[in-house]
């Protein structure tokens, strides 16, 4: 349990919370772990923190069984499919190939490059559109609904929050 | 219980239902005013851009929300989906008391002369129902008035030679400019155009017991913390409520204008707060649910003696939907030009609203509000990539650098760009939804792309370093918050829905009050256009209320 919470970068959260991250609302471990590698992948870490450790993959698995419900099929297919075009093209998950492979990937499925027949129907364009806005919405969207953890986007915009009513300035 | 019979029942308390409510109210005749939505506090949702009424992706914090509400979308290429209130293509206005007033921009605009003579300025356009309105700027001048001095508008004409001419300064004195607009200002002097502060349904000074504007980040899409911005939830319906005579009905969905065996208006059916149908009964009935949902209403309204739907005799309710695409320039500058200085939007320029050669109509063009991060997050110069590396340095680089120019171009009426009611699919309450479909025709796209080249020139004189733009047209209709067309009046029967004091021409007693019965959008936010109809519906009918004319 607990190298499955570490796998899944959760480490974070578990060394400032007390209470456990291991259960999700509606990811497996497994397609956790694979949320993180999107995340950062999508809004990758340099001096800001990135999507996995902003909280990109709680802030979408809240939404899955909240106002996204509607979205929970298309995470089923969608992550399934890229495990299983990894497997055979690599013979390992996503989040074991390398940096270069992931951003390589990535591109395929966002320009709908994708041949295996797990993506038809367009699902390789459809789904990486769905991860990216979802992921731009954890971390630029308000830390309330579970990602921007910190509003380290805030910060890195140089925004106050929260916002206050009245002449709102920020100090350099 | 039964409700009792009232005098007059209003089917929406927006922008056109709410000033109507206020204008029966205070003369005397009792009114049952509805709401689809509640009060809202900005307290439930603060700035939260997620549930804004702009970007509503985890649904609308002043409504409607994903739950009970559905409407159906024709694609470009046929295809129809169902689609929810927090996806842009359901064209949303905010169901709650004040509807769109409590959510809009605020901008308050005077349509011009032209606006109402569209088919006498620019003569008949092939495929078109371009025409003019049956009122001219003069007969709805007091009416702008009346809805500048009780709403409450801050503004100033005298740098805008555009203006149609006014009897009456507005109450407030015009808003000052933020860093980026000042910028803006200085640029369109160098071009030649003639730029001024945009009038606002919002307090630049203390007025009418609200406080004035704080100059916030946000404002667009969240309903003010302060009451600053003006609409008709914190103005007229106060005072609708304090007379006495108005009842104000929230959370009611009505479902059908009841016609009797007379084939005669007596009210309508609704569904109230626990879902339960009941009746009102009343002499006049006025719907003012925005273009869309009158429209629908209307439509859903069959019987014997309206089998295609009431005041839809000839086939033209629903028809004509109009919004604004919004043609744009995005420029980015090499210093930050962003002094968090609140809400944007403030220099504009009437120059290319009409008589634009080649160009049918036109539109104003002024600076954004300010962008919040998500948003921004969807904003690239073409080519850029919209995820990764790159993409996180641009947002941190380029926030504060940012300009956008963008306006509203006045759209050519189209008959098939329409409502309809969707044959199979329903709400929860087991109305059938409106269906949507439309595309825009050369015409628009060759106005949009002349005022995104405007606005695109306007910026590179300001000094941006890299600027791109776009004729900001959408995939299916445009109506969104400046939804209109759908009821247009007219002197004609064949040709129009109501009369020009917006009753429906084979009904006596049932009138529309909002952004249906314009015949033409203008290149400018609508909301005063829509409240300056409410103020003449209104008084209309007041006035032969007391005349003793009882509407049968």
């Amino acid at each position: 349990m607990q190298l499955a919470i570490i796998g899944s970068g959760g480490i974070l959260l578990f060394a400032k919370c007390s209470h456990s991250v291991a259960s999700w609302r509606f990811f497996s471990n497994t397609e956790a772990q694979l949320m993180d590698a999107l995340a950062d992948q999508i809004i990758p870490p340099d001096e800001w923190t990135g999507g996995r450790e902003s909280g990109v993959t709680n802030f979408i698995d809240k939404q899955l069984v909240g106002p996204y419900t509607r979205f929970q099929p298309i995470y089923r297919r969608g992550l399934k499919a890229i495990q299983t075009t990894c497997k055979s093209q690599f013979y390992q998950n996503f989040e074991k190939l390398s940096w270069d492979q992931q951003t390589a990937f990535l591109d395929q499925m966002e320009a709908g490059k994708m041949i295996d027949a797990v993506w038809a129907d367009g699902l390789d364009r459809e789904f990486f559109s769905i991860i990216r806005n979802h992921s731009m919405q954890a971390f630029y969207g308000s830390s309330r609904h579970g990602g921007n953890k910190n509003n380290v986007s805030y910060k890195m915009l140089k925004l106050d929050y929260p916002l206050i009513i009245g002449q709102n300035r920020y100090k350099n | 219980m039964i409700n009792q019979k009232v005098n007059a029942l209003i089917v929406g308390a927006g922008a056109g239902g709410g000033v109507v409510a206020k204008e029966l109210s205070t003369a005397g005749m009792s009114v049952v005013l509805f709401e689809q939505g509640g009060w809202i506090s900005y307290d439930d949702h603060t700035n939260d851009e997620l549930h804004s009424q702009r970007n509503p992706v985890l649904g609308n914090a002043c409504g409607p929300d994903d739950e009970r509400y559905r409407r159906v979308n024709v694609n470009q290429d046929g295809r129809s989906n169902i689609v929810l209130p927090s996806e842009g293509d359901y064209n949303n206005i905010s169901a709650c008391v004040g509807s769109g007033t409590v959510t809009y921009g605020a901008l308050a605009w005077r349509y011009m002369r032209e606006d109402f003579k569209m088919k006498s300025t620019y003569g008949h356009v092939e495929g078109s129902t371009l025409d003019d309105w049956p009122i001219s700027y003069d007969d709805l001048e007091p009416y702008y008035e009346k809805a500048e001095w009780e709403i409450g508008v801050s503004g100033d004409d005298s740098l805008n030679p555009f203006a149609a001419p006014r009897k009456k300064l507005r109450p407030m004195p015009p808003f000052t400019h933020n860093k980026e607009a000042e910028i803006m200002n200085r640029a369109a002097l160098r071009l030649g155009y003639h730029p001024f502060s945009i009038p606002m349904l919002r307090n630049s000074i203390p007025f009418g017991g609200r406080p004035a504007c704080y100059r916030m980040r946000t404002c667009i899409g969240y309903a003010c913390p302060v009451s600053a911005k003006a609409g008709t939830h914190n103005t007229v319906i106060p005072v609708a409520l304090k007379s006495g005579n108005c009842e104000l009905r929230t959370n009611c969905i009505v479902s059908e204008i009841i016609v009797d065996n007379q084939g005669k208006i007596t009210g309508v059916t609704y569904f109230d707060q626990n879902n339960r149908k009941k009746t009102q009964l009343a002499d006049v009935v006025i719907i003012s649910a925005s273009a869309i949902e009158t429209a629908r209403l209307l439509l859903n309204s069959k019987s014997k003696f309206f089998p295609k739907g009431i005041g839809n005799e000839n086939d033209w309710v629903g028809r004509n939907l109009q919004g604004h695409a919004y043609p744009n320039a995005f420029g980015l500058f090499d210093e930050e030009i962003y002094d968090d200085f609140g809400p944007g939007s403030s220099v504009a320029i009437c120059d290319f609203n009409h008589h634009n050669p080649g160009i049918i109509g036109g539109g104003y063009l002024a600076n954004a509000f300010i962008r919040m991060p998500y948003s921004f997050s969807g904003i690239r110069p073409p080519g850029e990539k919209m995820w990764g590396k790159s993409h996180k340095e641009f947002q941190r680089n380029n926030f504060k650098k940012l300009v956008e120019i963008h306006g509203p171009y006045q759209e050519i009426p189209n008959f098939n760009h329409r409502v309809e009611i969707d044959p199979l699919v329903k709400d929860f309450w087991g109305i059938p939804v409106p269906r949507l479909s439309g595309k825009m025709n050369e015409n628009d796209v060759k106005g949009c792309t002349f005022l995104a080249e405007k606005a695109d020139l306007w910026l590179k004189e300001a000094g941006a370093i890299r600027t791109w733009k776009s004729p900001g047209i959408s995939n299916g209709v445009s109506a969104g918050q400046h939804q209109a067309g759908t009821c247009r009046m007219g002197n004609d029967p064949k040709t129009s829905v109501t009369d020009k004091f917006g009753r429906i021409h084979s009904v006596p007693n049932l009138f529309v009050a909002d952004g249906s019965l314009h015949v033409t959008n203008g290149g400018f936010n609508p909301a005063l256009t829509i409240m300056a109809l409410g103020y003449r519906v209104g008084g209309y009918i007041a006035s032969e209320w007391l005349k003793g004319n009882r509407f049968k």
